[in-house]
């Protein structure tokens, strides 16, 4: 890079810049000046605390008490757990299923959205409001839908007569897991459905319309012109919804805490519960590390789903 | 329905009243106290105390009183933070391991016992306290001890007792909750015949929960560990125990596996349940709301308490709630925490305090014995004893951050419960716990 002849040197005597001058100046060094309020951000609040995390994971710290190294004792301890074996079986569960069904549907609510609707920016603004409210309030409000004795649903079905008893919503296992599930839909179809309502927006009128001339039914349109367009989009919002899922938490917490038995616990409320509540942080903190290859598994996935879109578009395999 | 154990409690006002003329009693005696007291406080000391937020108005205002009076009376400003039950514990702990927060925690069980080494050591003050009112109720002496030093001040006890429906059980044909386990289960085989069926959660409800649970397991002889913190759950006693909750738990009412803290509260104040466990505070819901709400004037009169059945062990096995008050060792002004806690068990503040809790809650020192609350109202009268009955967090074993841990797994909850549910034998179901159990115990 070229530096600047400062006033008063004359052009013949051969220039080495000072060390300061070359820090202010040359543009390597103010590109990592730029860079270096992000970066100590990261590192103070994400790196230091993961790494953190991750230490911990390797000792028996408990709180009060410094731990000392025990290498893997708790990995061990943890993969012979059948509570630890139902949370992971759970968490999968819980992301996978309740996944699936917010992008079917907010996808499904995006479409309906990028018609000519009448009140369209109402109808937008209103489909945001669970995911406005917080999820505390809402846990609450599903706390009570959900009551073995005073929950709503149960009330309307037995004075309809389709039902004698009320139904067991969180006290029966799969009953719980369900009831869980969509209460956290309820909450994550509207991210969705706006965001994928944004990714249709995008979509050029003129392709619908030269592949309606082609021939093309609604179906066809979708997949042939709607689809591929929005897929990087669907990569990215589902790469969030799963990342979001997984690591629920609040929700689980108010709804049944884990219970009944176990059934509903969440590798975020085992870690929690092990760790705070237990005092045992060491084994909390190895819970919480289990779940980052999952974390990792599902960002890889939508990393080569992008990567192949681009392939598609014929652009550089990068 | 929406009052629960934390509705208001304007029924008390009539027993309050008394502790209200005493007001001004109140802050001579502080003046009084603060010129003679051994522990002075620090020159410009400020405490901060975090409490478990209240479950019945009337006790709150008590405390805050009795706060008011000592800042009158030494000058030291206090402020009182208020959090949900089951957070006090993870914010203690933090405070513990970051040596920075609140002066004074006031929290369940054996919370001093998570961090002994970070709490003040306030032997002289609970010396003092046991001299001059009778002594310390022997579990007292348990919860506030850790290697013969007292590192909180056991400030009092939440009674966990049997509520039921007069009319409901002798409409089964008995006229009062049996004192042996097996006629126990006649009643609620009967209850439920009658349609008006009992029930106790199953669900993770880390009071009500854990106290009936702890009971059944105790009152077969079970034990998670013996008295060396050996682990001794595998053993025929708690297979008993865990067959007798399983009948138990047959003639529930349905949705008990997902019912926390104030599932029974609710059920109970509708009326749709006939029996439950839990604290005297169903009672003082339902005389707060009687005046405004026909149904729950049928429930304040027909309602009662009772202590636990005894079984095959042949002596209580109760479970209360203990409410220890910790002083931190790392607060500035460790005088001025040693005054408070003395201050707050000297009878001119305990006695309106403990009337102004209705026997929500329960005294430490013997010489409370004769408190007027006890007298105050027969139906209230069970919680008295309710310091003396109860077992102590861990049973047999210690105490410790190890009994806390077990308590906070759900370990004898969560075995209870998926034997209670028909997902696993009481076998597998102890294999489980034993597992469990011998990690935290090792």
């Amino acid at each position: 890079m070229s530096d600047a002849i400062p006033a008063g040197k004359t052009a013949f005597t051969a220039y080495a810049p000072t060390r300061w001058e070359m820090m202010t100046t040359n543009r390597n060094f103010l590109g990592f000046w730029f860079m270096l309020p992000a970066a100590a951000f990261l590192i103070l609040f994400l790196v230091y605390p993961l790494g953190l995390g991750v230490w911990l994971s390797f000792t028996d710290t408990k709180i009060g008490t410094p731990g000392s190294f025990v290498g893997l004792e708790n990995y061990e301890w943890i993969i012979g757990d059948s509570k630890f074996q139902t949370a992971v079986f759970n968490t999968l569960f819980y992301t996978f299923v309740a996944s699936v069904i917010k992008f079917a549907v907010g996808l499904y609510l995006a479409l309906l959205l990028n018609n000519n609707l009448p009140f369209k920016a109402f109808i937008r603004a209103i489909i945001l409001i669970p995911f406005i409210v917080p999820t505390v309030l809402s846990a609450i409000a599903f706390w009570w839908i959900f009551d073995p004795q005073f929950s709503v649903i149960s009330w309307s079905l037995r004075k309809f007569g389709w039902i004698s008893g009320n139904i067991d919503f969180l006290g029966d296992p799969w009953n719980a897991r369900f009831s869980v599930i969509f209460a956290n839909v309820w909450r994550g179809v509207p991210f969705i459905a706006i965001t994928l309502l944004a990714g249709l927006q995008t979509v050029s009128p003129s392709l619908y319309e030269a592949a309606t001339l082609d021939g093309a039914n609604k179906w066809q349109l979708f997949r042939f012109v709607t689809y591929p367009i929005l897929t990087p989009i669907i990569a990215v919002v589902m790469t969030f919804s799963v990342l979001f899922t997984f690591t629920d938490f609040q929700l689980i917490k108010v709804l049944t805490n884990g219970g009944p038995a176990g059934s509903t616990e969440l590798m975020a409320t085992m870690s929690y519960n092990t760790a705070i509540l237990g005092g045992r942080i060491g084994e909390g903190a190895a819970i919480s590390t289990a779940m980052i290859p999952f974390l990792l598994a599902a960002i890889m996935i939508s990393w080569f789903g992008l990567q192949k879109r681009k392939w598609q578009q014929g652009s550089d395999n990068d | 329905m929406t009052t629960n154990r934390r509705g208001f409690l304007k029924g008390s006002a009539a027993l309050g009243a008394g502790t209200m003329l005493a007001g001004s009693g109140l802050t001579d005696f502080a003046r009084a106290w603060a010129q003679s007291t051994q522990w002075k406080p620090e020159a410009g000391a400020k405490l901060q105390i975090l409490r478990w937020k209240r479950f019945i108005q009337s006790e709150e205002d008590g405390f805050m009183k009795l706060v008011a009076a000592f800042t009158k009376a030494t000058g030291v400003a206090v402020n009182v933070i208020n959090e949900g039950l089951d957070d006090v514990q993870p914010k203690a702990s933090v405070a513990a391991n970051t040596n920075q927060g609140p002066d004074i925690f006031w929290g369940l069980y054996s919370l001093p016992h998570l961090f002994p080494t970070k709490c003040l050591d306030v032997t002289d003050v609970a010396d003092f306290l046991g001299k001059k009112y009778g002594g310390w109720v022997p579990t007292a002496v348990t919860y506030g001890q850790s290697k013969g030093k007292w590192i909180a001040i056991p400030v009092a006890y939440n009674a966990n007792v049997i509520n039921y429906r007069q009319s409901m059980i002798e409409a089964a044909g008995f006229k009062s909750i049996p004192g042996d386990t097996a006629g126990f289960l006649e009643l609620m085989k009967a209850l439920k015949a009658k349609g008006t069926p009992g029930g106790f959660a199953l669900g993770r409800a880390s009071g009500d929960g854990n106290a009936w649970v702890h009971w059944a397991l105790w009152a077969f002889g079970g034990n998670l560990v013996d008295k060396n913190d050996k682990v001794t759950l595998n053993s025929p006693e708690t297979v008993k125990a865990l067959e007798y909750a399983k009948a138990l738990s047959d003639q529930f009412i349905p949705g008990t596996a997902s019912w926390n803290d104030s599932f029974n509260n609710k059920a109970f104040l509708s009326g749709e349940l006939s029996l439950t466990n839990n604290g005297v505070s169903i009672y003082a819901a339902a005389k707060a709301g009687a005046d405004k709400d026909e149904k729950l004037k049928v429930i304040r009169d027909d309602m009662n308490h009772s202590l636990w059945p005894v079984g095959p062990a042949g002596k209580p096995t109760e479970f209360h709630i203990a409410y220890p008050m910790v002083g931190m060792k790392y607060s500035k002004f460790p005088n001025a925490v040693k005054a408070f806690l003395a201050f707050t068990m000297e009878a001119e503040n305990h006695n309106p305090w403990l009337e102004s809790a209705v026997a929500y809650l329960t005294h430490s020192l013997n010489a409370y014995d004769a408190n007027a609350v006890w007298k105050s109202d027969p139906k209230l009268a069970v919680a008295k004893d309710a310091s003396r009955r109860t077992l102590t967090a861990g049973g047999l074993g210690s105490v410790g951050e190890k009994a806390a841990s077990a308590l906070a797994d759900f370990l004898v909850m969560d075995m209870f419960a998926s034997v209670c549910t028909g997902r696993a034998t009481p076998a597998e179901a102890i294999a489980v716990a034993e597992r469990q159990a011998k990690r935290i115990y090792r």
